[in-house]
């Protein structure tokens, strides 16, 4: 029963074949509709931090599961230790030294850190549970861990939530581990803890372990990061760079960057619309008014308005806030601050009935989950949100529903052309034109997208945003938010810029560029307000942790009561 | 009200004509099978033509007698009654626990000494509202209190229980007024299908038509298969399940007045398991347990399966031990042919 690894263990790295630990190439997976990984490449050596950089969909979640054995890759190979392996379960991952830290962690809240640290490897004799050396095993990997206060016979579930990522790394290092991935393990930490985190890192990697560190904190991976490699929709879009010297701005282009394939529409200004965007003295009044609105510890105060025909673009990184401003204004989330008002009218706070009622639509960032009813054809999906149309007296007329959205589904060129079809058997692009035919067949005046091309291939991307922009010329608002730079840029007419819940720019699209916005978003850019006096004071210490927290308040001279702890959680 | 009508699609989409792109033939048929639930019940009305195979050889005179069939309908029309309110409660997401000691509670209240003095029209008021009441508060709770259906509807179950058996202090109530007893006998059968049957096949049919033609029906496939989906596109979800509680209610509140027809007495332990045979019911009907998808017909014939095993046994004098034991046996059986069928 040697473990593995003592506070001080001789460097394996020594007895290491030469070559890297890990290499993973063309790896492939594909779920129904949308294809996650699409030939990713990672390779990682005993020792360094190997970086994981990439938007939300970018296939990160997807890589980790097929590194721990969750997931079987469709294609590709992984070769460990110079081996070709195939990790079909995470007990295969886990026997090869791979240890995975999710992001939410996988604990039995009801049991404690040291039935939690040997579950599913107890130390045994005959059944019985060997209580008093799982114990100690977990007060010494507690100990390694700068953690000799927590109890091993604690409940999981009373622990806060470093505490808890402490029990999910004691049990990662109570196997004998040779890689351990951590997906953004820092999100919820406090500045010391994360400062007590990296030790952890640099301990592990100085004994020649690897760790793929996931992280949307730059500077935490300038801070311990070795290489870095970057995934974009699905695909490696750069792999060993240097984590010190790349610039920021190089990788966040990588991570938001736009194939050359994309094409985006005119924008009405140049086809003679009547409403050119600006400052027309004789532009309608706004559609949508949105004065104020906040949530605690999320974004806000943010005011902004749409006019007919519109497209109103959101630029942010994740933890923006981008997301939660869109959900909000639809009332899925309540406002703590503010209001919306539609056509001048305000909207019931926190009601999505009141504001579908009032003519808005969300296609929100999930389709699957968020969006549509898998079992469903495509006719009912897209009828859902206009029933009372099609119905009297509650009774619906069936031959009418059918021609209402076989017209929507066809004048957005749905394909295939079978609204009998269930839902999940389409493609992304598809599935995604049946949430915007559910809103076009309601009438829906204000269109709120949210990554309207999340999952969707490159080709259908072009369609999609030439249908988006022809809807705009029909008279619909657009609200978009997307984490792609150039897809705000090329469809949106005016782009609020926002920044750790704060909008840090507003302005023609036409005037701003990929590298301007990049700069705006990124907190260690040079931001466009300076850093009052207080702020640095306050958040000192977290800069000396490599947290972005440097300017994390910045941007809001103005008191908004709570300091976000946690911005650029995703 | 379609924007999007009429005009030409740019250039990218252009390319390609918007006319139908037609699916293989096999992709088709095979969405098309899988999206008719009703097919679906082939196999279960294959399973009820096998047992009335059974009962035709075993017991050719009696089992396909006249009375028979008249029994076997009454003895179903009962539970059947209360099982297309569960399958609406499990489409839309949520389950029902409390359905057999909501309809003892209403047999129970609807059969006082008070109760009756206002004759039919009272007994059936009485009925419908005191089940409606429990499905008021089953819907409450779980669409406004937030509490799990399993947990809300077990709570009820207990409390109209206990009311029930408070009120009735144990004893079997006897029905004396005239015109209830009468809908229950003989010569109350039109064209040979007694009353209570009939109730039992307008509700079916009313269920169907609810579930498959009306706002309120999509609305709980909807609800059931996606809140947060239902939800984000406008929907009421919590009006919704609160209104499928309701109509769990009602169904138990005119299972109850079928019940008072049919026994001519009001005891608190009636509908005792009907939560078990209404879930069974729907499950091998082909109603999915997490909500989203089932039918009426399926359930329907699930009852009817159940009722025709039960009525063999009884014809071939085996012991309900062994009834007990085949019913397990066919939810197994239901299940795994389901769960075959789909992958």
């Amino acid at each position: 029963m040697a473990p593995a690894h003592r506070p001080a263990p001789p460097p394996p790295a020594a007895h290491e074949p030469a070559g890297p630990l890990l290499t993973m190439a063309g790896i492939t997976k594909s779920f129904p509709g949308v294809r996650a990984l699409d030939g990713v490449d990672l390779d990682v050596v005993a020792g360094e931090v190997h970086c994981l950089l990439g938007q939300n969909g970018a296939g990160k979640s997807t890589l980790i599961k097929v590194l721990a054995g969750a997931h079987q890759p469709d294609g590709g190979t992984i070769r460990w230790r110079g081996e070709t392996v195939s990790l079909k379960s995470p007990i295969a991952a886990m026997r090869l030294g791979i240890a995975t830290i999710y992001q939410e962690l996988d604990l039995v809240e009801h049991m404690s850190v040291a039935e939690n640290v040997f579950l599913g490897h107890e130390r045994a004799t005959g059944g019985f549970i060997r209580t008093g050396e799982a114990r100690e095993r977990t007060a010494e990997l507690l100990a390694r861990l700068g953690h000799p206060e927590i109890d091993p016979g604690t409940l999981v579930g009373r622990l806060s939530a470093a505490g808890q990522q402490i029990a999910s790394m004691a049990r990662a290092l109570s196997h004998d581990v040779r890689l351990i991935v951590m997906d953004e393990p820092s999100a919820a930490l406090d500045p010391d803890e994360v400062d007590n985190l990296f030790r952890i890192v640099a301990a592990l990697t100085a004994s020649g372990v690897a760790v793929v560190y996931i992280s949307h904190r730059l500077e935490e991976i300038r801070r311990i990061g070795d290489r870095v490699t970057v995934l974009k929709d699905g695909r490696t879009a750069a792999r060993g760079l240097d984590a010190h010297a790349t610039p920021t701005r190089d990788i966040v282009a990588l991570m938001t960057g736009r194939d050359v394939e994309y094409v985006f529409p005119e924008r009405r200004a140049a086809t003679g619309h009547p409403y050119p965007t600006g400052t027309d003295p004789d532009r309608p009044a706004p559609v949508l008014s949105v004065e104020g609105l906040a949530r605690d510890g999320e974004f806000g105060p943010v005011g902004f308005r749409l006019h007919p025909g519109e497209i109103l673009g959101l630029a942010g990184l994740v933890g923006s806030g981008r997301s939660e401003i869109l959900e909000t204004v639809y009332g899925a989330r309540r406002p703590t601050a503010g209001r919306v008002l539609v056509d001048g009218r305000p909207l019931r706070p926190g009601s999505v009935t009141a504001a579908v009622r009032a003519g808005l639509g969300l296609a929100p960032e999930e389709r699957k989950s968020q969006a549509l009813l898998l079992l469903e054809s495509v006719s009912r999906n897209v009828s859902l949100s206009s029933l009372p149309h099609f119905a009297r007296a509650g009774w619906l007329n069936r031959p009418a529903e059918r021609a209402g959205t076989l017209a929507a589904t066809r004048g957005l060129s749905l394909r295939p052309d079978d609204p009998d079809r269930p839902v999940r058997t389409l493609s992304g692009g598809n599935q995604q034109k049946a949430v915007l035919a559910r809103w076009l067949l309601r009438g829906c005046r204000v269109l709120l997208l949210d990554e309207p091309t999340r999952g969707v291939d490159v080709g259908a991307r072009a369609e999609l945003y030439a249908l988006i922009r022809r809807l705009a010329d029909d008279g619909v608002t657009v609200l978009l938010v997307s984490s792609e730079v150039p897809e705000v840029l090329g469809l949106a007419d005016r782009v609020l810029v926002l920044r750790e819940g704060q909008v840090v720019h507003e302005g023609e699209a036409a005037a701003l560029d990929e590298h301007r916005v990049l700069d705006l978003v990124m907190s260690d850019g040079p931001g466009p307000v300076p850093v009052p006096a207080s702020g640095r004071t306050a958040t000192g210490k977290a800069s000396a942790t490599g947290k972005a927290s440097v300017t994390e308040k910045t941007s809001a001279p103005e008191d908004t009561s709570a300091p976000t702890p946690r911005g650029d959680r995703p | 009200m379609n924007t999007s009508e009429g005009h030409a699609l740019p250039a990218e989409a252009g390319s390609a004509p918007p006319g139908p792109t037609v699916p293989t033939a096999k992709d088709t048929r095979h969405a098309r099978t899988r999206h008719r639930p009703d097919v679906r019940n082939l196999s279960l009305l294959g399973v009820l033509a096998a047992l009335v195979l059974v009962g035709a050889l075993t017991k050719p005179e009696q089992f396909l007698s006249v009375q028979n069939l008249q029994l076997v309908l009454t003895q179903a029309s009962v539970i059947g009654v209360v099982t297309v309110g569960v399958t609406f409660v499990i489409i839309g997401g949520g389950i029902d626990l409390s359905v057999g000691a909501m309809v003892a509670l209403a047999t129970v209240w609807a059969t006082t000494v008070a109760t009756q003095s206002y004759g039919l029209g009272g007994i059936l008021l009485c009925s419908l509202l005191v089940a409606l009441g429990c499905g008021l508060v089953n819907g409450l709770l779980v669409s406004f209190g937030g509490m799990v259906p399993f947990i809300a509807t077990l709570a009820m179950l207990a409390s109209a229980r206990g009311l029930a058996l408070q009120i009735s202090q144990g004893g079997t109530q006897v029905v004396s007024v005239e015109p209830v007893l009468a809908l229950g006998r003989r010569d109350a059968y039109l064209f040979g299908i007694p009353p209570i049957v009939l109730v039992f096949a307008v509700v079916t049919a009313a269920g169907w038509l609810l579930l498959n033609r009306t706002t309120f029906g999509r609305r709980t496939v909807a609800v059931g298969g996606n809140p947060e989906a239902a939800r984000l596109a406008g929907i009421d979800v919590r009006r919704q399940r609160l209104l499928l509680y309701l109509l769990s209610g009602l169904c138990c509140g005119i299972a109850a007045f079928l019940l008072i027809v049919l026994t001519g007495s009001g005891q608190n332990t009636n509908g005792n398991l009907y939560e078990l045979d209404a879930i069974a019911a729907a499950i091998i009907g082909g109603t999915l347990l997490s909500g989203g998808r089932g039918t009426i017909t399926g359930s329907v014939l699930g009852v009817l399966v159940f009722t025709t095993i039960t009525n063999l046994f009884a014809l071939n004098n085996l012991e309900t031990a062994v009834q007990q034991i085949a019913k397990g046996a066919i939810i197994v059986a239901a299940v795994l042919v389901q769960k075959g069928r789909k992958s």
